[in-house]
């Protein structure tokens, strides 16, 4: 009898509402996949062609530049903070690159926006490291200045002409066989690196800790307010990295090309399980979920609905698995 | 001698404690206005004809961002933020001057009241959502506000509409002194009739409580998802009012959200109020918008590029925060 009843419950057991719960807690990535998948289907029915070199290769061009935005969103929500600045300093890089190139060559044109973003990181730092301004509020009022900044750099460069450089342009924008975009040259080795140093590194255990519990963190010996001065400028620094796939990509340049990036990365680190309270998640669930707002941005788009039905839908569903995510794993 | 100052003291003693203490606990608010005072000042000095008109001109430009930061002030106290605002002002400017394009005036009350009632209703769903789904309210509102911006694209596509004679008359000129204009009777008004009896009621008090620990304030027997849910519904009241601002300013609905959900929090912020909650009123903030408004104005009359207003802003809410916890720092040491 008893011998009966335990064989069977380990089957059983796979379809428990706990099992679910652990396998979400343990392995985010399951679900998130199985979640990208469905997706991936559903936009197969609605409009077949999705498993095409064509397709796939759009669909990772569009979700790398996410991905790189969305990194930052992750390495400071890990802390507890949020970075919204990205979106004005990577249209700000963008545009610096464009204008700069014609008058000064490539080489300088890169390295000018990648100064002035580890500037902007290290005054966001401070402000929120050692004067301890609400992240939220420091990247705001950083943003707001990047954002005027850039507008008196536009004036002044109104004669000069902008344009985005060729190599740019093929970088953020062509792609291999077409199906690997460019762009996955400057993606992997930078998601490699976040991945190894978020697992491997004393850096990494630190903002998990500072995240986690500050007050632990200080007792124990971290010295809060550096780690945060360095996150915040690795934060603007890979944003300056993303601006210039962004502008690559758009072959545009505007001082407000990012804006729109702004949200949509706060959702894809949020729906990878990386939790906006600080601690916990990571940035492999970033990926996924920057790649599950592309291919749901397309979906909705291919099953032919307008802009207005689109932007609802989307922010819909951004709730919908945000609470799924939340009830499963039993967070708050 | 003694017994003659014993009996004195005390009294002079307490109204002199009281008035400190009142003046401690409204530093921050009485700063502002300080610094408010000196930059009318300064304006009145860079442009000296700055008088009647400049005056109405700040009263109408600055009401919809007043609103704005009376409602997330009322949701920040309680402890959340709501980033979806400019999209329900969006929305709620929208549905309000598509219903009053050419229809009668009579007819233009009826809209208001119903805009009014959507606010509500937008806001209380803000609110449902956040406690129903336990997501942090960032992270709600954030994704709320792809939403409601979308609703407003549903109900105009592009800049349109009209509105009613009366509400546009409501905001121009002055009412009785020429220096008193109506926009800042209405916003008075509003705040009135609406702010103060809360802040005298249980809902108030619970409000506060929420927002300064939620695990007291549900031990004392607050119900902390009602509370949360009724202060972000009065956030979308004051949304609609301040959409309904928005139609009545500019006699058009535009279906983009304006800037101001990140100004009305930065608003909040500079207004003394914590964005940990519990903390603050919203008198600092409305204090706060001036300020931020009559930047951008002194700018203009300096001949700055206008773009530098915007850095000045910046520039301002960054350096006022870091003063205002660089002093709380300090007193955490002492």
């Amino acid at each position: 009898m008893s011998g009966a009843a335990d064989s069977v419950r380990p089957r059983n057991e796979w379809l428990t509402l706990a099992a679910w719960q652990r396998l979400f807690r343990d392995r985010p990535l399951v679900p998130l996949l199985g979640l990208l998948a469905v997706l991936l289907i559903v936009r197969e029915l609605a409009r077949p062609g999705v498993f095409t070199a064509d397709f796939l290769g759009v669909t990772l061009r569009a979700a790398v530049p996410l991905a790189i935005l969305a990194a930052c969103q992750t390495l400071t929500m890990l802390t507890g903070g949020i970075d919204l600045s990205v979106g004005a300093v990577a249209s700000m890089s963008g545009f610096l690159v464009a204008t700069l190139v014609n008058g000064q060559g490539l080489a300088v044109a890169i390295i000018v926006p990648l100064i002035a973003a580890v500037l902007v990181g290290l005054v966001t730092g401070i402000g929120v490291g050692v004067f301890r301004v609400h992240p939220l509020i420091m990247t705001l009022g950083i943003g707001l200045v990047v954002l005027g900044l850039a507008n008196v750099w536009q004036l002044r460069m109104v004669q000069t002409g902008a344009g985005v450089p060729p190599a740019m342009r093929s970088l953020g924008s062509d792609r291999l066989f077409g199906i690997l975009p460019y762009n996955l040259i400057v993606f992997i080795p930078l998601a490699v690196l976040i991945l190894l140093a978020l697992r491997r590194t004393g850096y990494g255990r630190m903002l998990y800790a500072i995240g986690d519990n500050p007050v632990a963190a200080r007792l124990s010996g971290a010295r809060g307010w550096q780690v945060l001065v360095v996150l915040y400028i690795i934060s603007a620094s890979i944003a300056a990295v993303g601006g210039f796939l962004i502008a690559g990509l758009t072959n545009v340049s505007s001082v407000t090309l990012a804006d729109s990036y702004i949200l949509p990365s706060v959702a894809a680190a949020v729906i990878g399980g990386t939790s906006i309270l600080g601690g916990r998640g990571g940035y492999a669930g970033t990926i996924v979920g920057a790649l599950i707002l592309t291919v749901l941005t397309s979906l909705l788009s291919a099953l032919g609905f307008p802009e207005a039905v689109r932007q609802v839908l989307f922010g819909a569903i951004i709730v919908a698995v945000a609470a799924a995510y939340t009830r499963v794993t039993g967070e708050t | 001698m003694s017994a003659v100052a014993d009996s004195i003291d005390p009294a002079a003693a307490r109204t002199t404690d009281a008035l400190a203490g009142w003046g401690r606990r409204n530093a921050w608010t009485l700063g502002l206005l300080v610094f408010l005072a000196i930059l009318l000042g300064f304006t009145k000095l860079i442009q000296p004809s700055y008088g009647v008109t400049g005056v109405q001109g700040l009263a109408i430009s600055v009401l919809p961002l007043a609103l704005a930061a009376v409602g997330q002030a009322i949701v920040v106290i309680s402890g959340g933020i709501d980033l979806s605002i400019g999209a329900m002002m969006a929305l709620t400017n929208v549905v309000a001057a598509s219903q009053m394009q050419n229809q009668s005036e009579e007819f233009g009350v009826a809209v208001v009241v119903g805009v009014l009632l959507l606010g509500v209703i937008l806001g209380a769903i803000n609110g449902a959502v956040v406690v129903a789904t336990r997501v942090p309210d960032i992270v709600v509102t954030l994704a709320m506000s792809f939403v409601w911006a979308g609703c407003a694209l549903l109900v105009l596509k592009t800049p349109g509409g009209g509105a009613a004679t009366w509400i546009q008359e409501l905001l121009k000129g002055s009412i009785g002194n020429e220096w008193i204009p109506k926009a800042a009777i209405v916003l008075i008004l509003i705040i009135a009739l609406i702010w103060i009896p809360l802040r005298r009621s249980q809902a108030g008090l619970q409000i506060y409580a929420v927002g300064s620990d939620r695990l007291a304030a549900f031990r004392s027997g607050v119900s902390v998802g009602r509370t949360k849910i009724l202060a972000y519904a009065l956030l979308g009241l004051f949304a609609a009012f301040g959409g309904l601002a928005l139609t009545a300013s500019t006699g058009v609905g535009t279906p983009v959200p304006g800037p101001y959900t990140l100004l009305s929090v930065a608003a909040v912020v500079l207004g003394g109020v914590s964005l940990a909650g519990g903390r603050g009123g919203i008198i600092g903030p409305l204090v706060a918008v001036i300020i931020l408004q009559l930047i951008r104005t002194d700018m203009t009359f300096l001949r700055f590029d206008p773009n530098l207003a915007v850095v000045a802003q910046g520039v301002i809410l960054i350096g006022v925060v870091m003063v205002g916890s660089l002093v709380q720092l300090r007193r955490r040491r002492a």
